[in-house]
C-alpha cells in the first residue's frame, strides 16, 4: 500500500483546525474522513478501518484520550494525538495510552507529514515483521543479533542489544523513559532515567555519525525517545 | 472583627456591606449562647425535677421546642405523669465493665437542636468513656451551642459547701460541681421546703421506696441536717440576689469599669489543708465582689510525687473555683507572695494557718506582715482533721526521697564502717570518724536532706558503739571522746544538709534555666520561621525534644475553618477519633483529651491555639513516658503554645500584608504587561491580517514576488506570536507558584543539543563552539526547563549579536557545581544595564523591536526553581557571557550490562 494513498480520520473540534488539516491532508494525498466530536470519531472508528487517527485532546463531548483507549483496545494502526496539551505528564499520559505520536500546537505542516509518514511506513513495516534493518551505514540483523556500521560489525552488550531490538520494533513511535525502564530493565526500574540516558548515549556513541548531533535515537524533552530510521 | 473595628479601618479598606453583614452575624452567633436555668434545692426530695418539668410544659405552652435530655424520676408517680407528653431524647448505651450504664447523649442533642433541654442531676459523674467527665461539661457545651438548659442541682453539690455539708451531715459529696457554673447560670430558683414537709413527704415514701426511706431518714434525713442545708441554701440565693442586684447598679451607673478594685490573693501550698483555704478565699471573693488569685510560691525544696499531685489538684479546684493561679519561684513563701501581690494590685492577702510548723510559723506570718505594707494580710485557721496532720508528719521524711535512698544510704554508710574496720589498728579510731564523715559529705551530693541526716546519725551511732573504747557499747568514758562524738554529729548534719540544699537550689535554677533556654530556642526558631509551616516544624520539634513526647499539629485552614489533616510535622499518627478529639479542642478552644475531663479516653492531650479572632490550630501532645505532665511541664508547654500562637498570628497577618502588596504589585505589572504584550500581540496581528488581506483581495492581480512577500509576512508574525504565547505560558507557570520540578538524571549534551538543532535556523548565521569534557556524568534537574533556559540565551545570543559571531558553550562539573557558560563575542551590555538584564520585561533602551523583555526573567525563574544561579557580565576581551551554576548532586551508579 502506497503510504500516501492511506485513509485518515481526522478528530478536532474547531471548525478552522479541521479545515486546515483537511487542506493540508488532501494536498499530500491522503483520503480523509473528518470528526468533530468523540462520539462521532467512535463511530467511524467502528465502521470503518483506517490506517491512522490523527486526534485531538480536548474534544466536547468527552476527553480525546478515552477516545484513544477505547480503539486503541481493538486497533493496531497509529495514532496520532495533535494538541494543545504541553506538559509532560499529558504527553506521557497520552503515549502510555498507545499513542504513537505526539505534537504540539502550533505545529508545522511539514513536522505532521513527516511524522505521519513515519507512523505509515512503521506500521506496515511491523506487519511484515521485517528483522533486518538498514540504516544509513547501519545494518541491523535482529534474529542474527549482528550490528555492522560501515560494513564493520559493532559489538553491543546483551542489554544494549535488547534497548535496540525495542528501538527497532517501535521505530517511528516516541518511547517514554519508564516504558522502555520496564521493557528492558523490568519494573523495579521504574523512574531510574539513568539508566536509559546511559544506555542510548552508549548506542549513539556506537551507531550515530556524530553522537553530538542524534539523527538514529531522538531525544523528546522531558518524555524519552525515538527511534527514526528514515531520511 | 466587630463592627467598630471595620468601620475605624482607613479609607483605603472599605468594607462592602456582605463582610459587614457577615460579621454581624458571626458576632450574633456567639452571643447567642444557650441560658441556664438551675432548679436548686437543699437536698433531694425537695421537688426539683418535678419543678423543673412542670416549668417545662410552661415553656412548651408557649411553643417552645423542648426535649428532655436526661430525667431521672425516681419513679415518683406525679413527676412520672408529667414526664408522659415531652419529647424525650434516647439516652446513650456505654458499656462499662460488662454493664450498660445508660448516659445523657449529648450528641444527639447538639445534632436535634431543641431550644429547651432539660438535664436533672446537674452533679453527676459521667460513666468512663463518655466525652467529659462530668455533666456539667456536658450541659456547658450544650450552652456554648446556642441551646437553653433547665437543670437541677442540689446544695450540697456545690464545690465551695461540700466541705460544710460535710461536717454537717458526716457523709462526704464526692460529685460537686464548680461555683462558677452556680454564678453563670443565668436564672436560680430556689425550690424551698420545710423540714417537716420534706420529712413527711419521705415517711409516705415520695421520695424513696420505703426500706431505703428508713434508712436515710437516720442518716442524712435528720431534722437538724436538714435545717443547716435549708439555711445554706437560702443564703446562697440571697447572696446571688444580693450580687445581682450590685452588678445591676454597677452596669447601669458606671458601665465599663473593673467589677471591683478589690483583688484577693491566697497562698496554697503542697498540703490539703489548703483546700478549706482556697475555699475560704473563694466565699470572702465572692462576698467581697473581688477577683482573686491563688498563688504557689515554689521554693527549691523537691516535692515528692504525692505532694506534687495533691499541689495538682489544689491548683485545679482553685482554678474551677475562679481563681487565676499563679506560680512563682522563691526561697521564702512571704517575699513570693509579697511579690505577686505588688506586681498584681492585690488589696488582701490570705494565707491559711498550718499546724506543720507551728514553731516557725510566727516568723511566717509577721515576715508577710512586715513586708506586705498596705495589703491586708488575713491568717484561715486550718479546719482539716487531725487525721490529714498526723499523715503530714509522716510525710516530713517523706517527701524528699523514697524510702529506698534511706535504704541505701544506710547500706552504704555500714559498708564503709565495716571496711575500715581493720584501719582502727594502724591508725586509731579517731581516724575513722574522719572517713565516715567524708562519706557524709560525699553522701550529700547524691541524697536529698532526709537520708543524709540520717546517714550522720547511723555513722554517728556505729562509730559510737563499734569504734569508740569500751567497744560494743554506746557508753563513752573518755570526755574528749564525748566531746568528738558530739561535733562529728554535728559536723555531718550541718555539712550534709547544707551541701544537700545548696544542690537541691542548684537542681532548681538549672531546671529553671533549661525551661528559659527551651523558650529563647523556640522563640528563637519562631521568630526565624518565614510560614506557617516552618512555624509548624520549630514548633513539633522544640515541643517533642523539651517535653520529651510526641507531637501532632493541626493548623487552620486559610478561611479560617476546619483542618483536614495532621501537619507533616507531626510524629505520631491520627486516627479518626484521635482527629475528633482534636477537632473539638478546635471548636471549643479548650484543652481535652487524656489526663482531662473531656474526652479522657484519647491517646494525648490535645490543646488550643487560640488567636484572638479564630482558633488558629491545635497541638496535641503525648508524653513518651506516658506519664502526666508536672506543673513545670505543663507551665513550659503553655508558655510554648502562647509564643506559637503569637507567631503563627504574625504569619497570618504577614500573608494578608503580602496579598496587598502582590496586588499592588500585580497592578503595576498589569500596566507594564498591558503597554508590553498589546504592542507585542498587536504588530505581529496586523500583520497576518493585512498580508492575508492582500492575498484574499489581490488573487489574481498581484505578482508571485508580492504573494510570496506576503505570505512570508504571515509567516514570520506567527512564529512571532507563537514565540510571545510560549514566554506568557512559561512566565505564567513561575508566577503562579505552581512550578514543580521534574528532576531527573539528565545529559548535559543532549540538553545543549536540543536546544541548538530548535534553534537550527536562527543560528544558521552563527559559528557555534561546544566544549563539554568526555565522560561528563548525568546531572539531576527537570530536563525541559533547562533546555528551556539555554534555548533563551542562545536565541537572545543570535538576537543581538552580528552575523558571523562566535557563541561558546562550555560545561563542567566542580564542587557538586555544574557550570554552564555561554559566550558570545558581540557587542555586550552596556554596563549600567547588567544589573535589570533579568528583570521582568526589561529591554536594553535602543534595541531592535521584536522581544518582550520576558526571556531572560524567565530564564532565571527556571534556574532559581532549581536553586541554582545565573549571572551576566561582560567579558574583558568583549562580549556578554551567561553564567548558569547549577546543584549537582552525584549520580548514581549504573550496573553496566
Amino acid at each position: 500500500m502506497n503510504p500516501l494513498s492511506a485513509e485518515l480520520l481526522v478528530v478536532d473540534d474547531e471548525v478552522q483546525m479541521r479545515r486546515l488539516l483537511r487542506a493540508t491532508l488532501e494536498s499530500a494525498g491522503y483520503h480523509i474522513t473528518l470528526a468533530e466530536n468523540a462520539a462521532s470519531a467512535l463511530q467511524n472508528a467502528e465502521t470503518h478501518r483506517y490506517d491512522a487517527i490523527v486526534l485531538d485532546l480536548g474534544l466536547p463531548d468527552a476527553d480525546g484520550i478515552e477516545v484513544l483507549k477505547k480503539i486503541r483496545a481493538w486497533a493496531e494502526y497509529p495514532i496520532i494525538i495533535l494538541s494543545v496539551r504541553s506538559s509532560e505528564e499529558d504527553i506521557v499520559t497520552a503515549l502510555d495510552a498507545g499513542a504513537n505520536d505526539y505534537l504540539l500546537k502550533p505545529f508545522r505542516t511539514g513536522e505532521l507529514l513527516a511524522r505521519l509518514r513515519t507512523a505509515l511506513r512503521h506500521a506496515q513495516a511491523t506487519s511484515s515483521a521485517s528483522t533486518v534493518v538498514k540504516v544509513h551505514d547501519v545494518f541491523i540483523d535482529v534474529d542474527n543479533r549482528v550490528v555492522k556500521k560501515h560494513g564493520v560489525v559493532v559489538k553491543l552488550t546483551p542489554t544494549e542489544f535488547a534497548l535496540l531490538n525495542l528501538f527497532i520494533k517501535n521505530a517511528g513511535k516516541v518511547l517514554t523513559h519508564n516504558y522502555i525502564l520496564q521493557q528492558v530493565w523490568g519494573p523495579k526500574y521504574e523512574g531510574e532515567s539513568q539508566y536509559t540516558r546511559v544506555y542510548v548515549g552508549q548506542l549513539r556513541k556506537k551507531l550515530e555519525d556524530n553522537p553530538d548531533s542524534p539523527k538514529l535515537f531522538a531525544t523528546e524533552s522531558g518524555i524519552g525517545y525515538r527511534f527514526v530510521p528514515d531520511e | 472583627m466587630t463592627i467598630f473595628e471595620l468601620m475605624d479601618t482607613p479609607e483605603e479598606y472599605r468594607p462592602n456591606p456582605d463582610e459587614l453583614l457577615n460579621a454581624l452575624k458571626k458576632e450574633e452567633e456567639h452571643s447567642k449562647r444557650g441560658k441556664l436555668k438551675i432548679f436548686f434545692g437543699m437536698c433531694a426530695g425537695a421537688g426539683k425535677t418535678y419543678d423543673m418539668l412542670k416549668s417545662a410544659h410552661e415553656a412548651k405552652a408557649k411553643g417552645i421546642d423542648v426535649m428532655v435530655g436526661y430525667v431521672e424520676t425516681h419513679k415518683r408517680k406525679e413527676t412520672d405523669a408529667l414526664l408522659e407528653d415531652l419529647a424525650i431524647l434516647p439516652r446513650n448505651k456505654i458499656e462499662y465493665r460488662g454493664v450498660f450504664l445508660e448516659e445523657m447523649n449529648l450528641d444527639a442533642i447538639l445534632e436535634r437542636k431543641p431550644q429547651l433541654v432539660l438535664v436533672d442531676e446537674l452533679a453527676h459523674t459521667n460513666v468512663q468513656g463518655s466525652r467529659h467527665t462530668k455533666r456539667y461539661q456536658d450541659v456547658l457545651e450544650i450552652l456554648d451551642n446556642g441551646i437553653d438548659v433547665y437543670t437541677t442541682l442540689n446544695v450540697q453539690h456545690l464545690e465551695s459547701r461540700a466541705e460544710a455539708v460535710a461536717q454537717i451531715t458526716g457523709s462526704i459529696v464526692r460529685e460537686t460541681v464548680p461555683d462558677s457554673i452556680f454564678e453563670q447560670a443565668d436564672e436560680v430558683e430556689l425550690i424551698d421546703i420545710s423540714p417537716e414537709e420534706l420529712l413527711k413527704r419521705l415517711a409516705e415514701g415520695k421520695v424513696y421506696a420505703p426500706e431505703r426511706s428508713q434508712q436515710a431518714v437516720q442518716n442524712f434525713f435528720r431534722k437538724g441536717n436538714l435545717t443547716a442545708l435549708r439555711e445554706m441554701s437560702l443564703r446562697l440565693t440571697a447572696e446571688r440576689v444580693d450580687q445581682q442586684l450590685r452588678e445591676y447598679k454597677q452596669t447601669q451607673h458606671i458601665t465599663g469599669t473593673w467589677k471591683s478594685s478589690q483583688r484577693l490573693l491566697v497562698g496554697i501550698s503542697a498540703s490539703p489543708s489548703a483546700i478549706s483555704v482556697i475555699r475560704w478565699a473563694r466565699r470572702m471573693a465572692y462576698a467581697m465582689n473581688a477577683t482573686w488569685i491563688a498563688a504557689y510560691v515554689e521554693s527549691s525544696k523537691q516535692l515528692s510525687d504525692a505532694a506534687k499531685k495533691q499541689l495538682n489538684s489544689n491548683m485545679k479546684l482553685a482554678r474551677e473555683l475562679g481563681a487565676e493561679v499563679m506560680t512563682t519561684g522563691n526561697e521564702h513563701v512571704p517575699n513570693g507572695l509579697v511579690h505577686i501581690a505588688q506586681q498584681q494590685n492585690v488589696s488582701h492577702i490570705l494565707i491559711g494557718r498550718s499546724k506543720q510548723y507551728r514553731m516557725f510559723a510566727n516568723t511566717l506570718y509577721d515576715r508577710l506582715i512586715e513586708l506586705s505594707g498596705d495589703i491586708d494580710v488575713t491568717v484561715v485557721g486550718d479546719h482539716s482533721s487531725e487525721h490529714v496532720q498526723t499523715k503530714n508528719h509522716v510525710r516530713l521524711f517523706e517527701i524528699q526521697s523514697g524510702w529506698s535512698q534511706y535504704a541505701v544510704v544506710t547500706l552504704i554508710v555500714m559498708l564503709v564502717a565495716v571496711a575500715s574496720y581493720p584501719l582502727t589498728v594502724y591508725a586509731g579510731y579517731q581516724t575513722v570518724s574522719l572517713i565516715l564523715l567524708l562519706t557524709v559529705a560525699l553522701l550529700s551530693l547524691r541524697f536529698g536532706v532526709g537520708p543524709v541526716l540520717l546517714a550522720a546519725a547511723v555513722s554517728s551511732m556505729i562509730w559510737n558503739y563499734f569504734f569508740i573504747p569500751p567497744r560494743f557499747t554506746l557508753t563513752i568514758n573518755k570526755p574528749q571522746d564525748m566531746l568528738m562524738f558530739v561535733t562529728y554529729f554535728a559536723i555531718a548534719a550541718v555539712t550534709g544538709t547544707l551541701t544537700a540544699r545548696v544542690r537541691a537550689r542548684e537542681k532548681a535554677v538549672h531546671s529553671r534555666e533549661e525551661r528559659a533556654t527551651a523558650l529563647f530556642t523556640l522563640t528563637k526558631q519562631l521568630t526565624a520561621a518565614k510560614t506557617q509551616n516552618e512555624v509548624a516544624e520549630a514548633a513539633g520539634k522544640n515541643i517533642a525534644s523539651y517535653l520529651n513526647s510526641e507531637v501532632a499539629i493541626f493548623l487552620s485552614e486559610p478561611d479560617g475553618d476546619i483542618f483536614t489533616k495532621a501537619h507533616t510535622a507531626s510524629t505520631f499518627k491520627i486516627d479518626e477519633k484521635e482527629f475528633g478529639v482534636a477537632a473539638w479542642v478546635y471548636w471549643n478552644e479548650k484543652k481535652a483529651g487524656k489526663y482531662t475531663d473531656t474526652l479522657p479516653s484519647a491517646n494525648a492531650v490535645y490543646y488550643p491555639i487560640s488567636g484572638p479572632r479564630y482558633p488558629l490550630g491545635v497541638i496535641g501532645v503525648k508524653p513518651r513516658d506516658g506519664k502526666q505532665f508536672t506543673m513545670d511541664q505543663e507551665s513550659l508547654l503553655e508558655n510554648f503554645i502562647a509564643q506559637i500562637a503569637a507567631t503563627l498570628e504574625r504569619e497570618q497577618l504577614n500573608e494578608m500584608a503580602k496579598r496587598t502588596i502582590v496586588y499592588a504589585e500585580s497592578e503595576k505589572l498589569y500596566k507594564t504587561l498591558f503597554n508590553s504584550i498589546s504592542h507585542e500581540l498587536r504588530t505581529p496581528i496586523t500583520a497576518i491580517m493585512n498580508a492575508s488581506e492582500g492575498l484574499l483581495f489581490n488573487q489574481q492581480s498581484s505578482s508571485d514576488e508580492l504573494h510570496s512577500d506576503l505570505l512570508l509576512d504571515i509567516h514570520t508574525a506567527a512564529e512571532r506570536l507563537n514565540r510571545l504565547v510560549e514566554n506568557l505560558l512559561d512566565m505564567t507557570r513561575l508566577e503562579s507558584g505552581q512550578l514543580a520540578l521534574k528532576s531527573d538524571w539528565c545529559d548535559v549534551r543532549d540538553i545543549i543539543n536540543t536546544s541548538l538543532n530548535k534553534l537550527e535556523k536562527e543560528l544558521s548565521h552563527h559559528k557555534i563552539q561546544i566544549r563539554i569534557p568526555e565522560g561528563l556524568p548525568l546531572v539531576k534537574l527537570d530536563y525541559v526547563l533547562i533546555e528551556q533556559v539555554i534555548t533563551n540565551l542562545l536565541y537572545n545570543a543570535s538576537l543581538y549579536t552580528p552575523h558571523g559571531s562566535t557563541i561558546d558553550i562550555e560545561t563542567h562539573i566542580d564542587h557538586h557545581e555544574l557550570m554552564i557558560t555561554i559566550s558570545d563575542d558581540g557587542p555586550g551590555f552596556p554596563p549600567d544595564t547588567v544589573q535589570k538584564l533579568f528583570d521582568k520585561f526589561y529591554r536594553v533602551p535602543g534595541t531592535r523591536t521584536g522581544g518582550t523583555g520576558l526571556g531572560l526573567s524567565i530564564a532565571r525563574g527556571f534556574v532559581e526553581a532549581h536553586k541554582g544561579t545565573i549571572t551576566v557580565a561582560n567579558k574583558s576581551t568583549g562580549g556578554a557571557q551567561f553564567t548558569i551554576t547549577l546543584p549537582a548532586e552525584p549520580q548514581p551508579s549504573v550496573i553496566v550490562q
